[in-house]
This record gives structure tokens, sequence and C-alpha cells, in this order.
């Protein structure tokens, strides 16, 4: 009834049912392991028994906490995804990245300007890029991420603000960058400066600000918060909609 | 991809879909929204919250007597980690102004203001990653009333109103008064809201709203304002410590009955600390991964009440803990995503729940819990619903009438992460309906506090999720974005405030001690361990082999046992 059987049914990818009993193998850190074949990676770690402490956080691809990486038997290629959205394959040899070394540079939003000399002056790392387009292609999330990184040099912040919007910061990019750049960290940064300083202001919210410090609402508040509740509920069914 | 057997309700949900643009351009409900009598009806007969034992009677602690959502209740009566005399107090291994439980949004906020505006220092102490976190994890919006047709106090009547008047109204002043200063303080910090082009805020509606007060960032509001948050908590180590991977497990008082800091427990190395702080937040989030009632959750991985049982031992008293929220919108197929949420806002921008025929049954923008009973009652009832290949069951969510609507290309922009979502499982949700169910959803309950986030403990603070008596038993869409940046916000003032002029007295634990005697007195049989921290999904056979313990009197120490202990308990029925 769009109840999980059983709460490990609930997140682990519909393991218990019994409709979808086909397995596959996967090698989880190197370990062989049947699982069903419906299972996410995530749900097949925990079907082999792991309990997750690094690598799980949301659970459904907003986080990046469970950044993977795998080959499949027979093939030479590193491929890369999110352990939690991504499904099991046959043969896929499995590792859970726990933590992904970079350094957040400390900066002070109010100090810095929206083009090239904040990338300058934080990141400067960036410049090293050598056009590989290795980070585009293990993103997760398709990513353009070498346009990012461009968009970075260039000192474009609304381009990578548009570019990363939804990266996930889960480092997969980071990792495989034969030029070492932190490529999410540099994401957060373009966002905050196009927040703060590119995003054009709106009218009317400092106008509403300054209203509710000069107390303009206090009785109107005042007097709802008198109303008992019949008299309130009166209101409220009877208020008009938008 | 949809399984065959649905080609035919999904031929129909085509068919009606000319007719329901029509009512949808329309500025007349496209379905007639309920009355109060029959919001009471649907939410009675159908509501999870109403089933039979659903809640049952706590027998300990401060809401000693009251009815409270059974699992919330097993989980009050539990027992501690420590035994009192393991624990040395005269050493703290940390000392600190400020302590804050919890890396999410309301916890962040309530450091940087805490530092801002009383250049205090703090400690933020947590469970996973900071930032792994609900708060992460928001799609929709953020209600504030900064629209020009809009006001607070309309806010606060909309507020009040979807929680059935039972919101504490202190709270809900502080909560729509203080919005527009948040839209104001996180744009400074970088945030990048959705504005039309002449830089007025993006505004839609949201279930509940009498104005168009919903602000976003696209479908990733969350991930938007948490990494903000974060980046900006890291851009100042010298004072706000970040203890990732360090979950509280309880709180310490002093001689005076103050708080005074919490034993931490470190997941890697399974060791203890002792944080000795002056003033103490609680923002340690909701409680999905209880899986109450077997539902399927949206929530992270973490979300497992810990705030709620910590408090409670302290003495800290509870509000409207018999009441769960559902959200309507829970992905029901494809299996691997079930309970996934499906933000609200797609119905927001004029996305309708349809029956398996294609008919409208609810004005789609019902509050959540008469929209949720709404649906349960199509399936259970009037055998509206689409049955899964694995058993579940759910109605149409149509997606594509959004772009009918608004225009050719509206849903890739506004709900990409939804769209790479179900493209994955080759459903594109420009052409084809979401199937959907309720999922458990938030904690509209929690430790009661009053505006200024005090708790009946002094020096005990408690913000966002973890509160209670902001959203009565009910909680709008947006408004627990919108909690967390405000509450967070106030935790960190007045905690910060409080901490500049307590001095502490003896740290104890005897609270412990009264726990375990007042859990002996009510004759209370359990072998459950709280707070959980970690939900396990090891499948029972596993769960076999790796000989869980019956007896947790023995205490952990070794991995992640409680969780193990928490199932084999529910199961073995000793509750
Ligand atoms: C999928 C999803 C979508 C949502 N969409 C919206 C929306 O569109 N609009 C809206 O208004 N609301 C939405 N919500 C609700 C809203 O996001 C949350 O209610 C809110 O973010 C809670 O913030 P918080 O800071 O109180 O808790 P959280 O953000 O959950 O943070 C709590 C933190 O405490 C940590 N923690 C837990 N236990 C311990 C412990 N014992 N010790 C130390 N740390 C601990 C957790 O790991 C976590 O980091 C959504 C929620 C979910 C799950
Ligand atoms: S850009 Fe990099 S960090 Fe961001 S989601 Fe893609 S791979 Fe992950
Ligand atoms: S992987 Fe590194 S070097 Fe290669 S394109 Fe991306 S940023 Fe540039
Ligand atoms: S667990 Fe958050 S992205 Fe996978």
């Amino acid at each position: 009834m769009g109840i999980a059987k059983s709460a490990s049914a609930a997140a682990s990818g519909g393991l218990s049912d019994p409709a979808i009993d086909r397995k596959v193998t996967v090698y989880v850190m190197g370990k062989a392991c049947e699982v069903p074949a419906t299972a996410t990676i995530m749900g097949a770690i925990e079907y082999a028994g792991h309990q997750i402490i690094r690598g799980a956080g949301c659970r459904e691809g907003y986080c990046g906490a469970c950044a993977t990486i795998y080959r499949m038997s027979g093939d030479y290629k590193i491929r890369t995804g999110l352990a939690c959205t991504t499904m099991v394959e046959e043969g896929m040899v499995l590792a859970q990245i726990p933590s992904v070394p970079a350094e957040k540079v400390v900066y002070d939003i109010e100090k810095l300007k929206p083009n090239v000399s904040a990338v300058q002056q934080t990141y400067p790392v960036v410049f090293r890029c050598v056009a590989c387009n290795t980070c585009t292609r293990s993103c997760p999330q398709d990513i353009r991420v070498m346009d990012y990184v461009q968009a970075a040099k260039r000192g474009d912040i609304a381009a990578i603000t548009e570019l990363s919007y939804y990266c996930v910061a889960c480092g997969l990019c980071m990792l495989r960058c034969p030029a070492e750049i932190t490529q999410p960290l540099v994401a957060t940064l373009a966002k905050r400066l196009y927040g703060r300083y590119l995003s054009k202001n709106s009218p009317e919210l400092a106008v509403r600000v300054g209203a509710v410090a000069d107390g303009r609402y206090d009785a109107e508040y005042a007097e709802l918060m008198a109303l008992g509740r019949s008299a309130l509920s009166d209101r409220y069914y009877a208020r008009d909609t938008e | 991809m949809y399984p065959e057997y649905m080609a035919e309700s999904l031929r129909k949900v085509v068919e009606t879909r000319a007719r329901r643009v029509e009512l949808g351009k329309k500025p007349a409900p496209v379905y007639a929204p309920m009355n109060a009598d029959e919001r009471s009806a649907v939410l009675d007969g159908f509501h999870p919250d109403f089933k039979a034992d659903a809640r049952r009677s706590v027998r300990i602690g401060p809401n000693r007597g009251e009815i409270l959502t059974t699992e919330v209740a097993d989980l009050l009566e539990s027992h501690s980690w420590l035994r009192t005399e393991q624990v040395d107090l005269s050493h703290p291994d940390i000392e600190t102004d400020l302590l804050v439980i919890g890396g999410g949004g309301a916890g962040c906020s309530a450091a940087l203001v805490a530092m801002k505006e009383h250049g205090i220092r703090s400690v933020i102490a947590t469970k996973l990653r900071i930032g792994d976190a609900n708060s992460m994890m928001s799609e929709g919006g953020m209600q504030a009333a900064v629209s020009r047709t809009d006001s607070p106090p309309r806010h606060y009547l909309d507020a009040i109103g979807g929680g059935h008047f039972e919101n504490k109204p202190e709270l809900v002043r502080a909560l729509t008064e203080d919005a527009p200063a948040v839209v104001q303080w996180l744009e400074k910090l970088g945030v990048v809201w959705d504005k039309e082009s002449d830089g007025s805020l993006q505004v839609l509606h949201g279930g509940g709203t009498s104005r168009k007060r919903m602000l976003s960032c696209r479908d990733h509001i969350g991930a938007m304002i948490m990494r903000t948050l974060m980046d900006e908590v890291r851009n100042h180590p010298d004072m706000i410590n970040v203890k990732e991977f360090m979950p509280a497990v309880e709180l310490i008082l002093d001689d005076a009955g103050r708080c005074a800091g919490a034993v931490l427990y470190s997941m890697d190395s399974e060791e203890f600390f002792v944080v000795k702080a002056k003033a103490t937040v609680i923002a340690t989030g909701g409680f999905g991964r209880l899986h109450i009632r077997g539902f399927d959750t949206t929530n992270h991985y973490g979300a497992t009440g810990d705030g709620l049982v910590m408090a409670y031992r302290a003495g800290a008293k509870l509000l409207y803990m018999d009441s769960v929220q559902y959200h309507p919108t829970g992905a029901a197929f494809p299996e691997q995503i079930a309970g996934f949420l499906i933000t609200e806002k797609v119905r927001g921008a004029g996305g309708q729940p349809v029956n398996k025929d294609g008919e409208l049954f609810v004005f789609p923008r019902e509050p959540r819990d008469i929209e949720a009973s709404a649906i349960i009652r199509e399936c259970q009832q009037n055998g509206g619903g689409i049955e899964t290949p694995s058993g579940r069951v759910g109605v149409w969510l149509d997606v594509p009438i959004i772009d009918q609507l608004n225009g050719e290309g509206y849903i890739v922009h506004q709900f990409a992460a939804h769209h790479h979502q179900f493209m994955k499982y080759k459903i594109d949700i420009t052409k084809e309906p979401i199937l959907i169910y309720p999922s458990l959803h938030y904690q509209n309950g929690g430790v009661e506090i009053n505006a200024h986030c005090e708790t009946n403990i002094p020096g005990l603070y408690v913000a966002g999720e973890a509160s209670g008596g902001v959203h009565g038993r009910n909680r709008l869409m947006g408004n627990s974005v919108l909690d967390y940046n405000v509450f967070g916000q106030r935790a960190g003032r007045y905690a910060g405030q409080y901490a500049s002029g307590v001095t502490l007295g003896s740290l104890t634990l005897s609270h412990l001690n009264r726990h375990e005697q007042e859990l002996a007195e009510a004759t209370v049989q359990t072998s459950l361990v709280t707070p959980i921290l970690l939900p396990s999904y090891a499948p029972e056979a596993v769960k076999k082999r790796q000989l869980m313990r019956h007896h947790a009197q023995s205490l952990p120490g070794a991995s992640v046992l409680h969780n193990r202990l928490h199932e084999e308990s529910r199961r073995s029925g000793s509750l």
C-alpha cells in the first residue's frame, strides 16, 4: 500500500520484494556478494551487511556523501557514480570514497569582487586546467564541469553558477582531475558571489523589512493573536486567495 | 518506464488533460477545496495518525500520561547508552561557550548568529558530515511574505490555519515576522533566489497559502541555502569548531538544573567525549528514519529523533509528538526511489493529482495532512489507485500539464532535478505523470520552545525540526526552511546572550539515574538503547548472522550494535 513491507525495504531499494528475486554478483570493496538486481549500490552494500557510516547522507542524490568508483569486470575503465541513485549491474567492482580531501579556502565574501580577481585570490589552481575533460566525464550529475572551470578562468561568475547549479559536491571530478583542481569549492564560491553581488536587488524586499522593523504590523498581529479559536477559524476560512 | 499494464490508465490521464488544462487556466480552484467538516472527516478516516494503534500513552518523563505516536513513546521509554558512573565529568574534554548539536540549517545558523552578534565561540557537533541533513534536501521553497499583495500577518493566518489553530501564536508571529529579514540575510550571504527580471523575488503558491509567497532556488533550495551556510561556517574556523561524525548521546546538567553541555560519541573511534558548554542548542532535526507505521521516508540517513530523547531524559517537555507529517507526494514507482520526495512545488506550478481514470479527486493545494489523507482515501476506499508490480499503490501526479499551463520548457528548467532523476528510470516527466503516494516526511512536534527558543531547562535551546509548537500539528510547505532559519538565528541570538552571562556549577548526569528509576517504577521492559543514531538496513538473514544481542543492558561500545538492538526488540515484541 505504498508502505514498505519492512523498514529495510524502505530505503534499500525494495530488497524484500518477492516479485523481484533476480540476483547479480557485485564486488563490495573487492568481496563478491550476491545482491538483488533492482538494488542501488547503496542498497547492495547494506544488503551485504555493511553498516555505512561514511558514505551515506541524504540517500536521494543531494548531498554527495556517497561518491563511488567502480569498474566492470573485464573492462579497464574507471567509472564513477553516486551510490544512492546508481543501480547495480552484474560484475561491478565497487569502492565507496569515505572522504575526499580538499582544502577549502577561508575568505570574507564582503571583500571579494564577482570577477576573475576572486578566483585568483581563492582558487588560483583553476588556471592549471589542461582541458582534458576528465572532470566532465566523471560527473554523476552530468555537469559540464570543464566548462565551468573554463568560466572560472574567465571570471564569468554567472556562467559558473548556471553550469554548476546542480553540483552535489561529491568530489569525484576533483579526485580524477590531473591538475588537482577543487571544482566543487569553486562552484560554491561562485554561487555565493552571484547571490551576493550579481543578482538584481528586489525593490520591495527592503521596503518590507523596513516595515517590519518599524512595527507597521504590530497592531494587526495583536488583533489576530487576541482572537479566540473560533473567531480565528472564521477569519481563516473567509480569507481570499490570490 | 512504466509497465505495460499501466498504459490504459496513462492514456486516460492524457485524455482528460485538455479539460484539466482549461480548469487550470481559470482563476477558480480546479477542484473544490474542502470545508472544515470535510477536512476533519478525511483526517479521521484516513490519516495514518488516526489508526487504532498509531498512538499510545507514554509512561515516564515530563509528558507522562500523554498520548504520543507509538514509535516515539517507544523511543522515550528506552535506555541510555551511558551509565552515570562510567563518565568522568570532572575533566571535560572540550569546553566552549556554546555547543550546537546538529550541523544542519538550524545549527549552522545558530553558530553564525551567536558569533556575529555576540562574538561567541561555538562547537558544532554533528552526526555525519556537516550539511548531511534534511536541510540539504528541501526542494520546493521557503515562505516569506515579501510581495506587495502579501503581508506578514496574512502569512500568520495561513500558517495558523494550516496548523489547525494549535500552533503557539508567539512562535508563528516570530516565524512570519522575521521572514523578510531572513530572505535578505541569506541573500547577503550569497543565496541565489529565483527572481523576476526586475529583481523582485519570484513567488509561487504552496499548499495552504492564500498569497503567492513561496520563494525558491529552482528545485534545489535546500542545497543552495545549506551549502551557503556551511561554507560561511567554514570561513570561521577560529570561531566555530565543527566536529563531524561526533553525535551527542546525552545532555549534561549542572547542580542547579541548567543544561551544561553534552556527551559526544565518536563514530570512528567509539570514544565518548565530555563537552562542557555554557549554553546548548539542540538542532538535530527530525525522525523520518524511525519509519513510523512502516512508511518510506523522504528524510536523510541520520533523522532518528535523537534530540527528542536527549532532551526528554534531561527533563524537557515535548509538544505535539502525537502527530506525524506524511508528505502527499512521495514517489511510488520505480521501487528504487520509493518514498523519495516529489516537491510540492509541482502542484504549486499547476501539477494535479488524478486517479487511475485521469480524474481530479482533490484540490491540489490542500494543507498536507488533508491532501495526503485524500490520496490515501482515493486508493483505499474509492479504488482510484494504480498498483505497482511490487504491490504498492499510488495515484498519478500529472506533471506534463505544467508545460501546457506555463509554457514549453518550464518543467525541464524548474524541475531539473526530478527530470534528471526520473530519466535514469526512462520516465520523461515532461511527457508522463509520476506515480505518487504519501511518504513519512516531517516531525510536526518536538521539544516545546518559546519565541527565544528556550525550553523549560535553563541553558537548553532548541531550533528547527526538533522543536515543537511552531506548526501545531501540521506544517505547511515552505514553513520549515523558514523555521530553521528564523529559529536557528534566534537560538544563536538568545543562547549567545545567555552564555555571555552564566556561570555553571558542577556537572552531573544524575538525570539518567532518575530516568532508569522511572523506567523501573513504570515496569517498562525494553531492550532499546537510544539515541538510535543510524538505522540498520541489513536484511534479516544478515542480522541473524550478526548475532544481535537481545539484552541491551550490556551497553554498546562495539560498532553500531544499538541499531540492531532497536530493530530486534521491535520484532520480538518486547517493547
Ligand atoms: C526531502 C525533503 C524535502 C523538503 N523540502 C522542503 C521544502 O521545500 N520547504 C520546506 O520548508 N521544508 C522542506 N523540508 C523540511 C526541511 O528541509 C527540514 O525540516 C529542515 O531543513 C530541518 O532543518 P534542521 O536544521 O532542523 O534539521 P536538519 O537539517 O535535519 O539537521 C539536523 C542535523 O542534526 C544532525 N544530528 C541528528 N542527530 C544528532 C545527534 N545525536 N548529534 C549530533 N547531530 C545530530 C543530523 O545529522 C543533521 O545534520 C524538506 C525535507 C526533506 C527531507
Ligand atoms: S561537478 Fe564534481 S563535485 Fe560536482 S557533482 Fe559533478 S563530479 Fe561531483
Ligand atoms: S579534469 Fe581538471 S584538468 Fe581536466 S578539464 Fe577538468 S578541471 Fe581541467
Ligand atoms: S547519499 Fe546523498 S547524494 Fe547519495
